[in-house]
């Protein structure tokens, strides 16, 4: 199982990134807690619109099964919806701490976006 | 003709300046709302409106079953309308600009044209004056398709004049690109004169003439006048700060109605601003031989 944290440095230590479409880096991970890829996100940070869509379709090509964020847009919930991935939102602390809490199981996945659409 | 009345801030007069332009014009004139967003010229010029047309982009619809899932439609798209993700294609209306290389591209045929509503472009009269405005539909974010349909009204053979949006982004560059020239509406103040600025450079751009008009001319400072001098822009009108003119606009009525003294000023604005375009279009000629 591959998941993916938003972060907004390259480390198992940085500070998660709330933002998902827009998030700095997305750090992808095995559950055990090998380290796939820290993946830079830059052209979603700075994408015109649909950063949440485009980094949907990231994760789907990397065959990403979990995304854990902060915040996630209805369009990039639809994106994640249609590649099969689950989404645990409102994540905070660092890409560690949330690969814990879902290691131990302790968390909900999400049925619908938690934010408005924004452009 | 087409003036463009624009500001870069907003609540500074714009839309005061415009309509009493076009009433002192009368049938001359046509009074063109581009602040498709909130259209506000209507509540002074209380026009009445005859025909009312919708308008709408072009969107991506996907037949499934043609559908080969080859991912060019989404490698095209920039803002993501269409995406191939897994074996589904999604779509999102809201963010197409309807350029259609999505279905230009689709080799299968996959893709036809759907439409979303942007709006509605309504004409009629105030008066003598011919009016036309843009509404955008609730919840609709892209108005500058619905500003170019709106634009497409103008008559050649009269005075456009055009109220353009607050601001300096797409919308305000949608409605005065093609003008022959531009009024900013500006109050004397560092709020005025920092969107100002803004503004100017911004159209300088497009390299259309411009010029002031300063709106409550006696309060606030002079950083608009001395800014005006460094950069050239003629000054063409100060308007003071009027109680007369401030309860005829809480009442809904046209400057030139509330106090018509000003009528002679919108006058020789207008002279003035023929005359900017002329010895421009003067200046175009000699340079091209």
């Amino acid at each position: 199982m591959r998941i993916a944290i938003t972060s907004t440095g390259k480390e198992m230590d940085s500070a998660i990134d709330p933002r998902f479409g827009r998030a700095r880096y997305i750090i992808i991970v095995e559950k055990d807690g090998t380290m796939v890829e820290a993946m830079d996100n830059v052209q979603g940070a700075n994408a015109l619109s649909g950063a949440g869509i485009q980094a949907g379709k990231l994760l789907a090509d990397r065959k990403v099964d979990v995304l854990m964020t902060g915040h996630c847009g209805p369009n990039a919930f639809r994106t994640l919806e249609a590649a099969g991935i689950k989404v645990v939102v409102e994540q905070s602390g660092t890409v560690k701490q949330a690969l814990e809490r879902l290691q131990l199981g302790n968390v909900k996945f999400s049925s619908k976006a938690n934010v408005e659409a924004h452009w | 003709m087409i003036i463009s009345v624009a500001s870069g801030k907003g609540g500074t007069g714009k839309t005061t300046i415009a309509t009493s332009l076009a009433a002192v014009l009368g049938s001359r004139a046509q009074l063109i709302d581009c602040d498709v967003e909130e259209p506000n010229c209507h509540i002074l010029m209380k026009p009445v409106l005859k025909t009312r047309e919708v308008v709408s982009l072009p969107v991506p619809v996907v037949d499934m079953d043609r559908c080969t899932r080859c991912g060019k439609c989404g490698e095209v798209c920039r803002f993501s309308a269409i995406i191939v993700i897994g074996d589904q294609v999604l779509t999102f209306p809201e963010l197409c600009h309807g350029c259609g290389g999505c279905w230009l591209l689709c080799r299968e045929k996959a893709i036809r044209e759907g439409s979303r509503e942007l709006g509605v472009v309504e004409t009629g009269f105030a008066g003598p004056v011919e009016f036309v405005q843009g509404v955008l539909r609730v919840g609709e974010a892209m108005s500058p398709p619905l500003i170019r349909a709106v634009k497409a009204k103008v008559d050649p053979d009269k005075i456009a004049i055009l109220d353009a949006p607050p601001g300096a982004s797409c919308p305000v560059i949608n409605t005065v690109s093609g003008s022959d020239f531009i009024i900013m509406v500006t109050e004397p103040t560092p709020f005025g004169l920092n969107d100002l600025s803004i503004a100017v450079d911004a159209v300088t751009q497009l390299g259309i003439p411009l010029g002031v008009v300063l709106n409550r001319a006696d309060i606030g400072d002079n950083g608009v006048q001395v800014f005006c001098r460094q950069k050239d822009i003629p000054i063409l009108a100060e308007i003071p700060n009027d109680r007369n003119v401030a309860e005829g606009y809480a009442r809904g009525d046209l400057l030139v109605t509330s106090a018509p003294n000003y009528i002679g000023l919108f006058l020789q604005m207008i002279q003035r601003v023929q005359n900017l375009v002329g010895s421009q279009q003067q200046a175009v000629r000699i340079g091209a031989l």
